[in-house]
């Protein structure tokens, strides 16, 4: 017992001396860490990978969904929580913390109509309502069919998937249709998981498309980025300009430019239904969520850092993984948001 | 310490080995009695652990958790009736499944099957009962609920559908995922537990009684009833038990093919929910005290379903071995 105790403390201290001697310049390198949204899992790991290389600190990130990331860092045992969802500025201002959005994707609606080409099938957000509230049955109903003029729309009954567990995806989703059908707002409202009217759960992004794939006549929501890496077929939804935008990094971050980030504190506003020309409807951002006064401040100040570095370096790493950089106002936005809010 | 090698020692006394093993029998008693204890502990401790957790959502809600079939994270309305009714009737699909499976199984390798053909087929059995449960879950999802949907519900819908009584459980939508599917695949899953116990204690039954039934003229299928369950019936609802109990609380691949959507419907082709999938489902993104609590409530509801499910299951035992008695 005695001698392996011994011998890992031996182990750890040439460790600890090998990597004090090998990033010199930064005597002491630091371990930040993170918890939170399994969405920004894969972006922050990348960076985290980049930056490491560049500094020596390292980023240990726990991807275990946006409550557990808030719970956590309200408990102060991580540096950092991620959310899918933004807190409101009264929870924020309770616990003395502050937040900042970090990357943007996107959310397609997943279809499987037979005989109904990849990406043509069109819809306004007040239909997929309708649909996702069961009040459209069949893919031939009429309000469906004068969306979609010239198309023989099969005569199938329509199941909805969504998803079992909660989910930042959902959040967004539902938040969207909350803001274009008044019905989806009364009844159901948005949160990570909602009470939804109808339909089959399916558990993350992945059993989601398998219940599409596999159930004829089925619509879901899945985040793009998976979407395109499984080449589902999605339907195009108009946007609040009255335009059929297609699900690409371009309209995603049109999205977060034209978002009225002037109009809400600490960033609290959730970028479904931007009013850009280009945005696509469903455009979805995370947040870090930091506290302002931590007890580690120097672990503070390191992710402080790591995420500057990622917003001003990080946009190529981001795209390769179908991630949408925030725009360079946004960034503007939130660096001064650091500066005034973050002190010491 | 002092514990020389006492075989070196020079005839030793008899009192000496008397207190030696006394003080032996002593502490296995200690060591052994707090094993058992142990056991307790942890069960009582788990028990109270999800009442406490959960105790925000009982006080919130009271005995109307149990009976409502709300589950709304957003107006933080919850209650357990889906979940529990998605347990008990996927449970109670997969042991009619299972149970008459089961026993042939045991009974054709035990009884029936050639020498060479036991041995094989036994270890092919248990080799089941130790696949994960989550490829049950995968195979559920990408193999046997396409062909649920395509086959066997549209006939289920088709034919059942408009059958007074019965035909709400079967009339629905061909999807494929569902209680039905749930249960089949449970069924499935239990089955090596089951046959694996069964076929062990129909080993059990000595020869000589076989024979003699066998001798005063009986067909194998009267030797099986009248000499083999009875001699074996204790054991082998003890092994149906021990599949129930696994049934009850599969959480992975029920979660795969359940359709995780709350619902009551009567209909088996609907999705529905169970205890262990939601849990599994929603625990990470539970993002309020109360959902939070209310998850845990439900882990002890569980508990106390289990709990309810085998102590009715002793009490069968015992009536039957009264009524043994007094025959």
């Amino acid at each position: 017992m005695l001698t392996t105790r011994k011998s890992s403390f031996l182990i750890a201290a040439v460790a600890a001396i090998i990597v004090a001697s090998t990033f010199g310049a930064s005597a002491y390198a630091t371990d930040i860490t993170g918890a939170g949204s399994t969405f920004v899992y894969p972006v922050l790991s990348k960076w985290s990978a980049a930056y490491n290389e560049k500094t020596g600190d390292k980023v240990n990130y726990q991807s275990i969904g946006s409550g557990g990331g808030i719970a956590q860092i309200k408990a102060g045992t991580v540096d950092f929580g991620a959310s899918d969802a933004p807190l409101s500025s009264e929870d924020l201002t309770k616990f003395g913390m502050g937040q900042f959005p970090i990357v943007s994707g996107g959310i397609v609606p997943a279809v499987n109509v037979p005989g109904i080409p990849d990406g043509q099938l069109k819809l306004t957000g007040a239909v997929l309502g309708d649909i996702y509230l069961g009040k459209i049955k069949t893919w031939n109903d009429p309000a469906i069919a004068a969306l979609n003029p010239g198309m023989t729309l099969p005569s199938s009954r329509i199941t909805v998937v969504h998803r079992s567990d909660g989910s930042g995806t959902t959040y967004n989703f539902a938040n969207y249709l909350s803001k274009v059908s008044p019905e989806w707002k009364d009844k159901v409202g948005f949160g990570t998981s909602v009470a939804w009217p109808a339909g089959v759960g399916g558990k993350g992004n992945e059993g989601v498309a398998a219940y599409v794939r596999q159930i004829k006549g089925s619509i879901g929501y899945v985040e793009y980025a998976y979407a395109l890496q499984n080449k589902i077929s999605y339907a195009l939804i108009e946007n609040a300009a009255g335009k059929y935008v297609k699900p690409s990094i371009d309209s995603f971050a049109a999205a977060a430019a034209t978002a009225d980030w002037g109009s809400v504190k600490d960033f609290n506003l959730v970028i479904t239904n931007a009013a850009g020309e280009d945005a696509f409807p469903i455009a979805a951002v995370t947040w870090i969520i930091m506290y302002k006064a931590p007890k580690n401040a120097e672990h503070s100040k390191a992710a402080m850092a790591f995420f500057k570095w990622s917003l001003e370096n990080g946009q190529e790493q981001a795209k390769s993984l179908e991630y949408v950089p925030l725009p360079k106002p946004l960034v503007d936005r939130i660096e001064s948001y650091w500066t005034s809010e973050f002190k010491g | 310490m002092s514990t020389a090698p006492e075989s070196h020692m020079p005839a030793p006394s008899v009192e000496r080995f008397a207190t030696r093993d006394s003080r032996a029998d002593s502490i296995f008693k200690g060591v052994f009695g707090l094993c058992a204890l142990l056991v307790l502990l942890v069960l009582t401790g788990a028990a109270l652990a999800m009442l406490w957790g959960g105790r925000e959502a009982f006080a919130k809600f009271g005995w109307k958790f149990l009976v409502s079939s709300d589950w709304n994270a957003v107006t933080h309305e919850f209650g357990a009736l889906v979940p529990i009714y998605g347990t008990l009737v996927t449970a109670l699909i997969a042991m009619i499944i299972a149970i008459p499976v089961s026993f042939g199984i045991a009974l054709f390798l035990t009884e029936v099957a050639p020498s060479w053909m036991r041995t094989p087929v036994g270890a092919a059995v248990e080799l089941l009962a130790g696949i994960p449960s989550i490829i049950y879950g995968m195979w559920g999802l990408f193999v046997f609920a396409p062909f649920m949907a395509e086959n066997i519900d549209p006939w289920l819908d088709e034919h059942l559908g408009s059958v007074p009584y019965i035909g709400a459980l079967f009339s629905g939508p061909p999807l494929g995922l569902g209680m039905l599917t749930a249960g089949i695949v449970l069924g499935i899953m239990v089955i090596p537990f089951i046959s694996s116990v069964m076929r062990d204690v129909f080993q059990t039954v000595p020869s000589r009684l076989k024979e003699s039934a066998y001798a005063l003229g009986s067909t194998r299928w009267e030797v099986v009833w009248h000499v083999i369950l009875p001699y074996t019936r204790s054991a082998v609802i003890g092994g149906i038990f021990l599949g129930l109990g696994r049934a009850l609380g599969e959480t992975m691949a029920v979660t795969f093919v359940l359709g995780n959507a709350h619902e009551l419907s009567a209909s088996l082709l609907m999705p529905g929910n169970s205890i262990a999938a939601t849990i599994a489902n929603e625990f990470t993104e539970a993002d309020s005290e109360i959902y939070l609590s209310s998850l845990i409530a439900l882990g002890f509801l569980l508990f106390v379903v289990t709990f309810i499910v085998l102590a009715l299951a002793k009490l069968m035992l015992m009536r039957l071995s009264q009524r043994e008695g007094n025959r």
